[in-house]
């Protein structure tokens, strides 16, 4: 046997004893995606044990060092370690901005001591983080961001406020962009971190038209941050933000590819029957779905073929803002198309509301981690090479 | 496997490109067209190709070709599709050849295969009977006689007949749908050219009263809807990477275009209208591409299920395709309009090759049938 063979062997046998059989359903909404963090609330002591589990092995994050608490597992490791969970329906056992946003920018920026202390605390789920980025008046134009952080010897005190803070009230820390220079735009933009609870940080929830209030407005009134946590030079903070974000986007268009192999003509079937050919017995639906389907086949293969290419150093380049505009549009048709397949009955608002709340999320894709239209200036500009004037 | 080409591979596109580049380029089909050429190709430069062992490009070794498989015709075509490059690659090797792969019985394989990939016969296939592309229940017939079968009906869109020295038929019998391999020259076979909108040669042949023995049929005496179905799953993969090549083409002349026109004193590149249209075909195109891949790999790797990956690829290049050459002539504004101008030569090779073998309707409707829906 090769030794990915007996990796996958073993990687099944593992999963087959560690994964509870109520972690083995598909989530039926988002309310049950384990999120841990110091105030999170299991679903479930089955949820909390897959998070642990998972955890301890480092399999929250196959691919970070052992040594930051990650699972050590080269690309194609972890590439079996998906699929053998995707095999046996397992879910997701933590969803965390600290993996998806934060770990790889500390990972590349952060200092020897940042990354021993907070990496290990993002792989087994025990720190929830939140995302500070944009402001009342600096959306698209986030490098006009106005929150100030002063240098006050051995701390910076940090004053403004930061709006659609997705999950700021469960957070326990923030990874925020403040401005250290306000003679420079770009170049005086810095990347704290800091513990929610810290004196002076407030949040207020704010309701989206889904019904739920995932974000907040967050307010900083002279809080104090100590200067180790600093991460990367000051001023040079926009480097990192923009690193991050094209992880934020990955992250994003990966809600694309969950979704890609899930074919709506399924649900159509059940809903609305076939003809005596056995056809969809709406026509024009039936054309949707298959297009859909192809769609969705399409985007999951280039997501793959992205893959590979960073794999063998080749990359696209700005395939990131390639994937977070095409998931979240393709993300937005399949909502629509869902509607259209369950009709009237998906305008029914009350007793928990799947599909017309997804249906409202998903309006959300293609805005938040940076509009559709910017990624498509970014496309413009650095792949096509097309002039700003 | 890897969604990328090998070493190998990559090696076979730059020599494809810098082939076509300097021998068969658009200017050679304007060319071609401009003076009515009969048979609608170079016939030196076919053989160049040829003797590269393309003809031979995806014929397993055992029958003469080079065996680099469906990727390596693919490689091929998407750079034809970059120069508009006229052979008999399509009609001969993507299509004939496929078909005889698929539906001939290996006595009929050794004898056929070899001739083909070294190019001293071509082959084209007559399916089609009018503008709705079919698979079986064909009004041609070939009704068993005494000595075999005697062929009777109407062909069309066949490509390339111009210089075929056999066609093969498909045709109606009492075993349900047959393939018949016919000399070009046999008595009762009637070629008529018919010029199509991509100045590539087509013909519409009658067959009356052909007599064909036993021998001519392709396969075993047995319906062979099921094995011609698959070769053309297999072409329609083919035709979807020369799309691909189209597209791709289309797509960096308008981008050049965007960064050289000016109005309103600064090029038209700079207008977002603009800008996001483009961005917005890029993206399709890398979509078309992941699927072409990986359809000419599952060729290649014999998957099974490859009819739903195979239209499901035809109708998305479908798109692509018409996406990349209506925003093409449109963000070109009137010079797009020009027959000066090469875009023309490329929207009108993409909509034959759209409409040859079943069209974006025929793969979605087809795709849904095959799901299951
Ligand atoms: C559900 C959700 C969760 C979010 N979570 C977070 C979070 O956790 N942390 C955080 O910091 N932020 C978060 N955001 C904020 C998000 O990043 C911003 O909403 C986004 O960057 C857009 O900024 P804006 O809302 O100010 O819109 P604006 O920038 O005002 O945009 C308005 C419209 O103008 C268009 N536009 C703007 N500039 C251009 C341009 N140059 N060219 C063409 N069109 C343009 C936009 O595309 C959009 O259509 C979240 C947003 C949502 C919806």
């Amino acid at each position: 046997m090769t030794e990915l063979a007996s990796f996958q062997a073993e990687t099944r046998q593992w999963l087959e004893e560690n994964c509870p059989e109520s972690m083995r359903q598909p989530f039926n909404s988002e309310s049950e995606w384990c999120w841990g963090g110091r105030k999170f609330e299991f679903i479930s002591e089955d949820q909390r044990i897959w998070m642990q589990r998972m955890g301890e092995k480092g399999w929250t994050v196959p691919t970070w060092p052992r040594e930051y608490g990650g699972g050590g597992l080269s690309k194609d490791e972890a590439k079996i370690l998906a699929k053998e969970m995707r095999a046996l329906g397992c879910r997701k056992p933590l969803e965390s901005f600290g993996i998806s946003m934060l770990g790889p920018a500390l990972m590349k920026f952060g200092n020897e001591e940042q990354k021993r202390e907070h990496l290990p605390k993002i792989a087994r789920g025990e720190i929830r983080w939140c995302q500070g980025y944009s402001e009342p008046n600096a959306g698209s134009d986030l490098a006009s961001l106005a929150t100030k952080a002063e240098d006050q010897g051995d701390h910076y005190l940090v004053n403004g406020s930061k709006i659609w803070t997705s999950y700021a009230d469960q957070a326990d820390w923030i990874f925020c962009l403040v401005r250290t220079d306000s003679s420079a735009k770009h170049d005086g933009i810095s990347f704290l971190l800091f513990d929610m609870e810290s004196k002076g940080v407030s949040t207020s929830p704010i309701r989206l038209i889904s019904g739920s209030s995932p974000f907040c407005e967050t307010y900083f009134e002279n809080v104090k941050v100590p200067k180790e946590n600093l991460m990367g030079e000051l001023n040079k903070g926009w480097t990192i933000a923009k690193y991050l974000l094209t992880h934020e986007r990955e992250m994003i268009s990966s809600i694309g590819e969950s979704f890609a192999t899930v074919s709506p003509s399924k649900s159509a079937l059940k809903t609305i029957g076939t003809d005596s050919e056995g056809r969809l017995a709406n026509s024009a639906l039936r054309r949707d779905c298959a297009q859909m389907e192809i769609d969705g086949m399409a985007f999951f293969l280039s997501l793959e073929r992205g893959k590979d290419e960073a794999k063998a150093g080749q990359g696209m380049g700005a395939v990131s803002s390639m994937f977070k505009y095409y998931g979240t549009e393709l993300n937005k048709r399949r909502m629509e198309l869902q509607l259209a397949i369950d009709g009237a009955d998906s305008m029914v608002w009350q007793d928990d509301p799947k599909v017309p709340a997804l249906w409202l999320r998903s309006k959300a894709n293609s805005i938040e981690g940076g509009t559709s239209e910017v990624q498509l200036n970014i496309i413009s500009k650095r792949v096509l090479g097309l002039p700003d004037k | 496997m890897a969604l990328i080409l090998n070493e190998e591979q990559q090696m076979l596109k730059e020599a494809a490109s810098g082939f076509l580049q300097d021998k068969a380029p658009v200017a050679q089909l304007r060319e071609l067209r401009d003076r009515a050429d009969e048979r609608g190709y170079k016939e030196n430069v076919w053989k160049e190709m040829v003797d590269m062992g393309w003809a031979g490009i995806a014929i397993p070794e055992q029958y003469g070709g080079v065996g680099y498989g469906y990727m390596g015709l693919g490689i091929v075509l998407e750079e034809v599709g970059k120069h508009l490059s006229a052979s008999p690659l399509n009609a001969s090797i993507l299509a004939a050849a496929s078909v005889i792969m698929k539906a001939a019985n290996e006595a009929q394989k050794a004898e056929l295969l070899p001739s083909l990939a070294s190019g001293e016969l071509n082959i084209s296939l007559a399916l089609e009977e009018n503008g709705q592309h079919k698979t079986s229940n064909f009004e041609t017939t070939a009704t068993p006689s005494a000595g075999g079968y005697v062929l009777n009906g109407e062909k069309r869109f066949v490509g390339d007949a111009a210089s075929a020295d056999k066609l093969i038929v498909a045709a109606n019998t009492d075993k349900g749908t047959q393939l018949f391999l016919v000399d070009a020259t046999r008595k009762g076979v009637a070629t008529e050219s018919v010029t199509m909108i991509d100045s590539r040669n087509s013909a519409r042949i009658t067959f009356k009263d052909v007599e064909l023995s036993a021998a001519d049929r392709l396969g075993n005496d047995q319906d062979t809807s099921s094995s011609l179905s698959e070769a053309i799953d297999i072409i329609n993969v083919g035709i979807s990477a020369e799309l691909l090549g189209i597209s791709l083409r289309v797509f960096e002349m308008t981008v050049d275009y965007l960064k050289e026109r000016k109005q309103f004193d600064v090029v038209i590149g700079t207008f977002q209208g603009l800008q996001h249209r483009a961005a917005h075909l890029f993206c399709e195109i890398e979509l078309g591409k992941s699927m072409v891949i990986k359809a000419l790999q599952a060729i290649d790797a014999g998957e099974p299920g490859i009819s739903l990956l195979a239209s499901a690829t035809k109708a998305k290049m479908c798109e692509v395709a018409q996406l990349a050459t209506n925003e093409g002539i449109q963000m070109h504004g009137g010079i797009g309009m020009t027959d000066e101008y090469d875009i023309g030569f490329y929207i009108k090779r993409a909509r034959a090759l759209e409409h040859s073998f079943g069209d974006r309707n025929y793969h979605l409707d087809r795709f849904a049938s095959l799901s299951a829906y």
